[in-house]
């Protein structure tokens, strides 16, 4: 059973790419859950004016730019489930520091920058731009690991956007419509952290089995 | 005929209660950065109008026959933060609207300081072009987000004598001036004998908890509800409150004062209640927990 993991059996193939599926829903579930919080974090610090979002906003689409680019780039190099599992992993570490140091971080930055406008476009830099880019990472490569052949790599990109945009859209509307009004902020991104990191997991340990 | 003629007068009082959007003239209309804004003319007052979906909403009023009078009950019951601190050499106003409460504050006290903020530059430059607001040496306004002002100001070090929360969005107040932190920092604002007045409605589930939130900062606050109105006015300070008798002997002093605008403080102190008419039991609104616009229906 050595080259398990090279030629899968059909069935095999399909619990994989149901897998990869999940995660990549789970993926765009949490960055737009973390997007539309970051409005809600920067808040007491830069308020919530129009430029509040537009700082945001702009370094999501920058963050998860240059997530796809390296993505991409990653996936050409010997790519597979334990790695993909890893990026999980990263982001959820990558998210802590929203718990934990986001106040000291945007005091810091709110004592040094007088400007709001420039004061919340440095403090969502600090804060979601690492978590960010390492979901973007996800989308490219999980299009490598699903893709079999160039024929139809179309349209395993196009079921991927589908399902990873869908999760965007449920974690928009479920934590401006729920979660905010039956959890604390910090509570909400601690969940997310522990299903990034349980997803990640999942991926390694999926990874390993199918290699033994 | 008497019964078709009652009726017709009964309508015709009713109309005129209700006023008619349709026969308001709209004067002045404009897109901000944040909302749609309408200057109203109707039965002699012009009112800044905030238009959100399908609701609007009267921030401001200005009788055009008496420029002096404060229109709106709501407005009116704010002076009564007088009764717990007259005199104020310096006044914090948080959201313009027409200017009414800086503009009469400073007629009421001309040496006193007084700084209003206001997120909407159009709102401001409206105050000035409609409701004959004006800058001066002793009153100055800032654009800039409530929340960010009274963070800067702590780190300059300073403090008022009244502040005075009026932040409206044409919904509600903005989450971030609802919570305990907000609060917190509001109170470090204010000087030793200070006091804190708040503008905000009786009427949703929020009640509770803005209600429990001011209770977890600033102790016991004077409730100030006066019937017919669906507006409740929390006034709050550092120093224990004053007692009913004292309320009293004060607004007797204030009375000739306020006459003018229109404002009978005599009738204030028997609605100012100390009760706590809430459901205990919610938790105060924090930056971590604020689901302010989902409870306000």
């Amino acid at each position: 059973m050595s080259s398990a993991s090279a030629n899968l059996n059909p069935t095999q193939a399909q619990s994989y790419q149901g897998l990869v599926m999940s995660l990549a829903f789970t993926s765009g579930f949490i960055i737009m859950s973390v997007e539309l919080l970051g409005g809600r974090i920067l808040a007491p610090y830069f308020g919530s004016s129009i430029y509040v979002w537009g700082s945001i906003i702009s370094i999501f689409m920058v963050a998860l730019s240059v997530g796809y680019l390296v993505g991409g780039r990653l996936s050409l190099h010997n790519p597979n489930l334990i790695k993909y599992g890893r990026f999980f992993i990263l982001a959820a570490v990558a998210l802590l520091p929203i718990v934990f140091f986001s106040n000291f971080m945007m005091e810091s930055v709110f004592t040094r920058i007088e400007d709001p406008r420039y004061g919340s476009l440095i403090a969502s830099t600090l804060l979601f731009f690492i978590p960010t880019a390492i979901l973007g990472i996800i989308a490219p490569y999980s299009v490598r690991l699903m893709v079999e052949n160039a024929g139809h790599s179309g349209q395993v990109a196009g079921g991927l956007y589908f399902i990873s945009t869908l999760g965007s859209a449920l974690g928009t509307l479920l934590t401006s419509f729920y979660l905010v009004l039956w959890f604390e902020m910090n509570s909400i991104v601690i969940t997310m952290i522990a299903v990034l990191f349980t997803a990640g997991m999942l991926a390694v340990w999926t990874g390993r089995k199918s290699n033994q | 005929m008497s019964k078709l003629m009652i009726m017709a007068i009964g309508l015709m009082s009713l109309y005129g209660v209700c006023g008619n959007l349709q026969a308001d003239k709209v004067i002045h209309e404009e897109k901000s950065l944040y909302r749609n804004i309408e200057i109203k003319e109707a039965q002699g007052r012009r009112c800044l109008v905030f238009k959100v979906k399908r609701r609007t909403s009267r921030q401001s009023c200005i009788n055009l026959d008496r420029p002096k009078e404060v229109v709106f009950p709501y407005t009116k019951m704010t002076f009564a933060a007088l009764l717990l601190r007259d005199k104020p050499e310096s006044v914090l106003v948080i959201g313009l609207g027409g200017g009414t409460l800086p503009k009469t504050l400073n007629q009421l006290y001309p040496d006193a300081t007084i700084d209003a903020v206001e997120i909407d530059s159009a709102v401001y430059r409206v105050a000035q072009q409609f409701f004959a607001f004006e800058e001066s040496e002793q009153l100055k306004v800032s654009i800039a987000d409530a929340r960010v002002f009274i963070k800067r100001a702590l780190i300059r070090k300073d403090s008022y004598d009244l502040i005075i929360l009026d932040a409206f969005t044409g919904e509600y107040i903005p989450e971030h001036l609802m919570t305990q932190e907000f609060l917190q920092e509001v109170k470090s604002l204010l000087t030793e004998t200070g006091v804190v007045v708040a503008n905000t409605f009786s009427t949703s589930k929020l009640y509770d908890y803005e209600s429990a939130t001011y209770k977890s900062v600033f102790g016991n606050f004077f409730n100030f509800k006066l019937p017919e109105t669906g507006n409740r006015v929390i006034i709050a300070g550092p120093q224990p409150l004053p007692s009913k008798k004292v309320l009293m002997s004060r607004a007797r002093r204030l009375a000739n004062r306020l006459a003018p605008y229109y404002i009978n403080i005599e009738d204030y102190p028997r609605y100012m209640s100390t009760t706590s008419d809430w459901d205990q039991s919610v938790k105060p609104m924090t930056d971590q927990y604020a689901p302010a616009n989902l409870l306000k229906r």
